[in-house]
């Protein structure tokens, strides 16, 4: 009996709807977690894979020697390598193609890259409105990774420790 | 006012174009307002329901989120209307336009302030009731209309909804006839004078529950939406409607919350009567205070009581709703129908006398 009245009370009572209102009303002042993204953007970690990158030495010669083993890694097929004997006698791409399209971002060939030449950087803010410029060329390549070699290079140290 | 508009009028004018023109002017004075109120009222409910889940809520659009309504008002406007297939065109549209026309129409009893009201008649309650009541045909022919199942199901759900809430808030409207003696919403509002302890919210606070969820009921907000539960039955009665005649559907929808809120304002809340009435030092410090602010700011706690448990509340199943309606809230209003005939008869509190 006294169960049932408690029942009954708590039942008329409300009671459980006001707490879930008390705990929706104690929400309302909480700080919000919001990023507001243009403005505000959120902290990225140095191994961020982003937009792709061929980096150089500091002499200014390029890395990549073609051995190829992105290409063989890449599990989207994203990347086409063509290689020929330079007139120095060392191996050179002729062609360094990464069809940003196919690409999935997982940051193998950049794991297998034994001089670490190709990198994926931690710039995200691109996009493409039409086929064409979406196959990242070996220049275009060369040549964003000469824009951002000082975040390359630091993002790189930092994480040399744990590599 | 608006007499005296008439009066103008009708210096120059046929007597019958002079009555028309006031009468549009007194319409479009109502309606515009309310119609500003809706589209902002969908901000704060977009604003307030993202604050309550730690997010901000529209902020792209003009400064902090403000013209937002306007964004969406201007999409709506330019989308194009698409005919479901073997839909039938006529009722199609028809169905927005009658469940707008109610949601307007009522406003005509409402008083703002003291003598600021379109029609001062004497079966304002009354009116309110049945007109509001139209609302439900425009659910039942979206539904039939939009030759879709899931329309459809909306509809009968709507339906089946609306008529049975539709009873338990006359219930709770008679304990407030009762108590008032009065079917006219201004005598309602000045039979609670003189402070809180007056207004007709103690002595029925479980038919203010009451209305409060009929309410809810029938303005198809959550808990008890499932008359568009995305959930089973993708958005119920207006899936098929797209670009204006859905906007006529959302502007119907918040146009009757508004209303019920000042129903509720008007009917329990003592309208716009200060609640500071007879405690001297506040009453002379909120005097500058216009009538019509107490009324708003009733109301604009209502609505945000609307939106609160929205953002609180999961959506009742069918059968539960229904055990609600049937089993729990017209018991409920039946019984203090009786124990407000006993207070009446025993002169209880200062409501009775």
């Amino acid at each position: 009996m006294v169960k049932f009245i408690k029942h009954q009370v708590k039942t008329f009572g409300l009671t459980e709807l006001f707490k879930g209102l008390a705990l929706t009303g104690k929400y309302l002042f909480k700080k919000k977690i919001t990023v507001r993204y243009p403005e505000e953007k959120t902290p990225l970690s140095p191994r961020f894979r982003g937009h792709h990158a061929l980096r150089r030495y500091e002499n200014g010669e390029e890395r990549c020697i073609a051995c190829k083993l992105c290409e063989a890694v890449c599990p989207a097929n994203a990347i086409t390598i063509e290689s020929e004997e330079r007139d120095d006698g060392s191996r050179r791409t002729t062609r360094y193609d990464i069809d940003m399209f196919k690409c999935i971002y997982c940051g193998f060939c950049e794991e297998a890259c034994p001089v670490d030449a190709i990198v994926e950087t931690r710039v995200f803010e691109y996009e493409f409105q039409e086929r064409g410029p979406h196959i990242m060329t070996k220049d275009k390549l060369l040549a964003f990774g000469d824009k951002h070699e000082a975040q390359i290079a630091a993002d790189r140290a930092a994480d040399a420790k744990y590599r | 006012m608006f007499d005296a508009i008439q009066a103008f009028l009708s210096g120059f004018l046929y007597d019958w174009l002079a009555i028309l023109i006031t009468l549009v002017i007194q319409a479009v004075v109502v309606i515009l307002p309310i119609m500003l109120a809706v589209a902002w009222l969908t901000y704060a409910e977009r604003k307030v329901i993202g604050y309550m889940q730690v997010r901000m809520g529209p902020n792209r659009v003009g400064p902090g989120g403000w013209l937002q309504p306007i964004a969406d008002a201007l999409k709506l406007m330019t989308k194009e209307v698409i005919f479901p297939h073997q839909s039938n065109k006529y009722l199609f549209i028809i169905a927005p336009v009658l469940s707008i026309a109610p949601a307007v129409a009522v406003w005509a009893v409402i008083p703002f302030s003291p003598d600021v009201v379109v029609a001062d008649i004497n079966a304002g309650i009354l009116y309110v009731l049945a007109v509001s009541s139209i609302l439900v045909y425009g659910t039942v022919i979206a539904g039939w209309a939009s030759n879709s199942k899931y329309a459809f199901l909306g509809a009968l759900r709507g339906s089946a909804q609306k008529i049975s809430y539709e009873i338990a808030m006359g219930f709770a409207l008679v304990t407030v006839l009762m108590i008032a003696g009065s079917m006219n919403l201004q005598d309602i509002v000045n039979g609670q004078q003189g402070g809180v302890w007056n207004w007709y919210l103690l002595p029925l606070l479980p038919m203010f529950v009451v209305y409060f969820l009929s309410g809810l009921a029938e303005t198809n907000r959550t808990p008890f939406d499932i008359v568009e539960g995305e959930a089973e039955i993708v958005a119920g009665f207006h899936v098929e409607y797209s670009g204006m005649t859905f906007g006529v559907f959302m502007l119907a929808e918040y146009a009757m919350m508004i209303l019920i809120s000042f129903m509720t304002a008007i009917m329990f809340l003592g309208g716009w009567l200060s609640p500071f009435e007879g405690i001297p030092p506040l009453e002379t410090l909120f005097a500058w205070v216009p009538a019509f602010g107490w009324l708003a700011f009733k109301v604009s706690f209502l609505l945000f009581v609307f939106i609160w448990l929205r953002a609180t509340f999961p959506r009742y199943r069918y059968d539960q709703l229904m055990r609600l309606g049937w089993k729990v809230l017209i018991p409920v209003t039946i019984v203090w129908v009786f124990v407000v005939g006993a207070m009446k008869y025993f002169q209880f509190g200062p409501w009775f006398n």
